[in-house]
């Protein structure tokens, strides 16, 4: 049988047209786009040609696409490079409580160089309040850093509106829009960011390719300082195979992404109402209406994460969790608690993240073989045979 | 894969799985928010463990473990029994990744807590001090975030001293914050100073 793939948020497998399109830079056309020679000249092209794919995938101008190797590094390079830009005017910078580590970790960074981090709040569904963030600007803030979309959960986040705010008080705004670009469409003219951080390898691309948008104007530090690549904003050579695979896969997603969220919609809503509906005990995480269109998390009481994620391995089906005993710090998901979500119940987290390629019969797959390893699982769990004991009492 | 096929054998066949309702001890150990918790069930007939049931809430190693725990103790007198310690039930497992090692002390724990728990009910006075943890898993409830290490308990929080960083728990989600920030990291709650 078919593995049945739902990990999207890990990594999206490269669509073929990508790798057939990067395949020449990792052989014959190897030459540095910084070289005058014909074969630099060409890398140079294809870079600039994926600079405005990319640029054309969020509706900005090529020259405000910084590339990176990482959605890491772009959030770091925004972070630490506007934060320190800014620093003349100010030194607090305020995130939400449920941004990826790579924000949270790069304002404690900034903290021990004399920053001060807020962090805004979330409700239940993972919503930040623009309200919150209104009131936590000052005249000494410098940035301020919301994401888009919410990996963990899948929420959506009102980054308009906080966009809006942070400009009527003259703070530049960034966003980490890496777990919904090339996923739900987006133009950062509307959104009215500075600064919005994407990665090829969640929307069919190849790992190794990141890019961080930043308007024209933006004043930014770079953190890795050498020639004159990425304008001056990011030195090293370009990594000209994976831009090239991120390019044609912004281009393949923005022609195709309507079709993709028309399907991944429908197979997610199947999945979240067959799984509450055969699991007893378990709840959908994150906003159920305003969510990523591939995104279908829970958390199942009673039962471990890691625990349900070998069982699904060994059924074929892969998937992810925010459990403690599934990441290597052992620590449950900083967004669940945010979220306000009881440690224990956080500790059954699952999260199944579609392809554009998931069937109707992978969903199917999942909602047979799923129910029976809770079963199988709350059979041996001391916590459920305890709530069974007092039901009955 | 992250665990030996011994591992993965006890995880998806664990071994005496389940209660018993008149047990001569129940040991439980380990709670919910650290991630793992198990419960352990012994009969117990002529100073030997004549039969163990135990039940775990926790990862595919906490599972693994109470399993080979409950095998190895089988049959056993009860000194040999609590003479099964951490290590050797890693060993048993064919190694356990290095931040799951703590599970290993939790299977151990338990079948400790629950042969002292019979014994207690022989005679209290005797073996009241045996419920304690043995100073092996001391500090091994959850680890540093920074270097998956042990935590000792300092004052009022915890201290990890490889990274010689102290942390407390935020009062509001529980999660550990370095002692001294200002807001807690996961959920953005104020922290005394």
């Amino acid at each position: 049988m078919r593995p049945v793939y739902l990990d999207h948020i890990a990594a999206t497998p490269p669509r073929p047209e990508v790798v057939d399109a990067m395949l020449p830079f990792l052989g014959e056309s190897f030459a540095n786009p910084q070289s005058l020679h014909s074969g630099g000249q060409e890398a140079l092209q294809a870079v600039e040609e994926s600079r405005a794919r990319v640029a054309g995938l969020i509706g900005a101008s090529a020259e405000e696409v910084v590339f990176t190797a990482s959605g890491s590094e772009s959030n770091n390079l925004a972070l630490k490079g506007m934060a320190l830009a800014g620093r003349a005017r100010g030194k607090r910078i305020i995130v939400s409580a449920i941004e990826h580590l790579s924000v949270l970790n790069a304002a404690k960074s900034l903290e021990k160089l004399g920053f001060e981090t807020v962090l805004v709040p979330v409700d239940g569904l993972g919503r930040v309040d623009p309200e919150d963030v209104r009131k936590a600007l000052t005249k000494g803030t410098v940035l301020v850093s919301v994401q888009t979309a919410n990996s963990e959960v899948g929420t959506l986040e009102p980054v308009a509106e906080i966009a809006r705010i942070s400009r009527e008080n003259g703070v530049p705004f960034h966003t980490d829009a890496i777990a919904a670009a090339g996923n739900v469409p987006f133009d950062v003219r509307a959104l009215g960011v500075d600064a919005l951080s994407l990665a090829a390898d969640q929307f069919y691309g190849p790992k190794g390719a990141a890019a961080l948008y930043l308007r024209k104007g933006t004043r930014i530090v770079p953190l890795v300082d050498g020639g004159v690549q990425e304008g001056g904003r990011r030195g090293g050579t370009e990594n000209v195979p994976a831009i090239v695979g991120m390019g044609r896969a912004a281009e393949i997603a923005a022609a195709e992404m309507t079709k993709w969220i028309g399907t991944e919609t429908s197979l997610r809503d199947h999945l979240i109402r067959g799984l509450l509906e055969k699991v007893d005990r378990s709840v959908l995480t994150g906003d159920p209406s305003s969510r990523l269109p591939h995104h279908a998390s829970f958390c199942v009481e009673f039962i471990e994460g890691e625990a349900m994620l070998l069982h699904l391995d060994m059924k074929g089906v892969a998937a992810s969790s925010g459990s403690a005993c599934t990441s290597k710090s052992l620590k449950v998901s900083h967004v669940l608690l945010a979220m306000g979500v009881d440690h224990a119940l956080a500790q059954g987290s699952l999260v199944f993240s579609l392809l554009e390629t998931t069937t109707a019969a992978d969903i199917d797959r999942v909602l047979e073989v799923f129910p029976p390893i809770v079963d199988t699982l709350r059979r041996m769990s001391p916590l459920f045979t305890k709530f069974l004991e007092e039901k009955t009492s | 894969m992250i665990y030996t096929e011994k591992v993965m054998d006890h995880f998806q066949n664990p071994r005496n799985v389940g209660v018993i309702k008149d047990a001569d001890g129940v040991g439980q150990v380990g709670n919910p928010v650290c991630g793992d918790m198990m419960a352990f069930y012994i009969k117990v007939a002529d100073d030997r463990l004549a039969d163990i049931k135990f039940q775990t809430f926790g990862c595919g190693a906490a599972i693994a473990v109470s399993s080979i725990v409950s095998e190895m103790a089988m049959g056993k007198t009860l000194d040999e029994a609590m003479k099964i310690t951490n290590s050797l039930v890693a060993e048993e497992l064919g190694g356990l990744p290095k931040n799951k090692l703590h599970c290993s002390n939790l299977g151990a724990d338990a079948l400790h807590a629950a042969i002292a728990n019979y014994r207690e009910r022989l005679s209290p006075a005797v073996a009241s001090g045996e419920a304690k943890r043995t100073p092996e898993s001391e500090a091994e409830e959850c680890a540093c975030p920074y270097c998956d290490g042990p935590l000792v308990e300092e004052g009022a929080g915890e201290l990890c001293r490889k990274c010689d960083v102290e942390f407390v728990e935020c009062p509001s989600c529980g999660d550990l914050n370095k002692r001294g920030a200002e807001t807690c990291v996961h959920c953005g709650e104020a922290l005394e100073k």
